[in-house]
């Protein structure tokens, strides 16, 4: 049995709105292995980028824990996320914006080690010729992918993704799903694997992507579906197999 | 490309149209009422304008005034920029020292720079050092308000970005919130640097003081020589003008990542 590189037990979020406090999730408990996809799944609101915040370590634990074995705290995170919407650095060119993290990290990295990390970045995400560019001048579809490598520039364990394709079109987000199975496979051949954990709304993105899908209840969220996809790769959206998970998947989420 | 210097050249011309018509009707209006200590003729003035090294009313020459109130309003506004922008920064990042200092901060804000002359003067005495500090409160607030605007409207995400990667509060405010903010800043900069102008122009104006263009006015009214009063708001004018184009340039120059694909 493969070591989990994300463990998290009767996770517990209480937001306080107005007067009344408000449990977001209890007792969610769920593992991540490396190299695999993980979709969370669930309706709005039900606390899915709450729960991706709090893995990064962007807000606080009420109840439960999050371990990340081999994580001591310091040094460069374990978990990097993508954001929604792309939050590079407009003031920073690309090679810039993707070398951040590790200029941050201070476990001694040579400025010729960044510099090539950046390339060997670069190339993944296949932006090389634009390394001097500035966001602006990027596509959506480009500043989503350089988001992607500036989370990965820390070598996390854990990539964390909330809806990183959902102000895209459906042309380049079809693109960008294919370029996230590439840089998974790329990591693990690597020796780097790295857990992906994806927020989505649509289940055929879910389908298309995961190894495995959580689905989340409304609040306060429990997980009341895990569906392991075993669909062999590459998936075809038009196959009946395919067409039959997405529905089991829309099915659960609708509940 | 060629309709975009055809615009540029009929809006340039529209301006100068306005320019040279203010001019006639000064011209004329000035051979009408025939009193050089009404409305000095536009050739005695540019007469002053063109010798700026000759010594003006046996003082000093036009340049040298100009240096010296240069000289003044670049000391009062750097002091300004160096109190300004770290109290700025801390009053964005902490809503605590905002509660604190926010109320005082507005009670001060109205107050016109040059009402502080009394006070300035019994402080700091006549001179140099109360030109200074009237320059400092005319241009400390313009940076403050747009150092702390600055900093509130750096987005949450790239504050986030910055934790993720665990960075030090002052890694965070060094690589996310000074960067992010700087655009504001700057707009604050320009702001304060003409009010600085003001400022010393005025604040020069006032007795005991000997050199500057502020002084060139007032003892060229004290002397009724009003072409050398023309060609000092001439100058003023023109380092004003300049001082701004400084500011814009550097803002494309230096921000042009705010640009829109």
């Amino acid at each position: 049995m493969m070591e989990p590189v994300l463990s998290v037990r009767n996770l517990g979020k209480t937001f306080v709105e107005g007067e009344q406090e408000c449990n977001v999730f209890q007792g969610l408990s769920f593992d991540a292995f490396p190299g695999e996809i993980l979709c969370i799944m669930g309706t709005s609101g039900c606390g899915k980028s709450t729960l991706l915040r709090m893995i990064a370590g962007l807000e606080t634990i009420d109840t439960g824990s999050i371990s990340i074995p081999g994580d001591p705290g310091t040094g460069p995170a374990r978990a990097a996320m993508v954001f929604q919407d792309d939050a590079l650095f407009p003031w920073l060119n690309i090679r810039d914006n993707i070398s951040y993290g590790l200029m941050l990290s201070r476990d001694g990295v040579s400025e010729e080690m960044v510099s090539r990390r950046v390339s060997d970045l670069l190339d993944l995400v296949r932006l090389t010729s634009f390394s001097k560019y500035y966001p602006y001048q990027l596509s959506g579809g480009m500043k989503q992918r350089a988001a992607v490598a500036r989370a990965l520039a820390v070598q996390p364990g854990i990539l964390l993704m909330d809806e990183p394709f959902s102000a895209l079109d459906p042309f380049t987000r079809r693109e960008l799903q294919d370029e996230i199975l590439r840089i998974r496979d790329a990591a693990s051949a690597d020796c780097h694997p790295v857990a992906i954990l994806l927020v989505t709304h649509n289940p055929e993105e879910a389908v298309y992507l995961a190894d495995r899908i959580i689905v989340l209840s409304d609040r306060p969220a429990a997980i009341c579906g895990l569906l392991e996809v075993r669909l062999p790769r590459p998936r075809k959206i038009s196959d009946q197999e395919f067409l039959q998970f997405r529905e089991d998947v829309t099915g659960l989420v609708i509940r | 490309m060629i309709r975009n210097n055809k615009q540029t050249i009929s809006k340039i011309a529209k301006g100068l149209a306005v320019i040279i018509l203010f001019l006639m009707i000064w011209e004329v209006a000035a051979i009408i009422i025939n009193n050089n200590y009404i409305l000095p003729r536009l050739g005695d003035i540019i007469w002053v304008l063109v010798h700026p090294l000759t010594s003006v009313l046996g003082g000093s020459s036009l340049v040298e005034n100009a240096v010296v109130s240069l000289r003044e309003v670049l000391t009062g506004f750097l002091c300004a920029v160096a109190v300004a922008v770290p109290i700025g920064l801390l009053i964005g990042n902490s809503k605590e020292v905002d509660s604190y200092l926010n109320p005082f901060i507005q009670m001060i804000r109205p107050v016109p720079p040059i009402a502080w002359m009394p006070f300035a003067i019994a402080w700091f005495g006549i001179g140099f050092k109360s030109i200074i500090f009237i320059i400092f409160m005319g241009a400390f607030f313009p940076i403050l308000i747009n150092t702390i605007d600055g900093v509130y409207g750096v987005r949450n995400q790239w504050t986030d970005v910055a934790r993720m990667f665990r960075a030090t509060s002052f890694e965070k405010i060094r690589t996310v919130v000074v960067p992010g903010a700087l655009p504001v800043i700057w707009t604050g900069l320009r702001v304060a640097f003409a009010v600085a102008w003001m400022c010393v122009v005025a604040a020069e104006m006032l007795p005991g003081t000997s050199a500057g263009l502020g002084f060139m006015i007032m003892y060229a009214y004290n002397l009724g020589q009003l072409q050398v009063i023309g060609a000092g708001m001439v100058v003023i004018g023109i380092i004003g003008l300049g001082a701004d184009g400084l500011f814009r340039a550097g803002q494309a120059r230096f921000f042009h990542w705010q640009g829109r694909g």
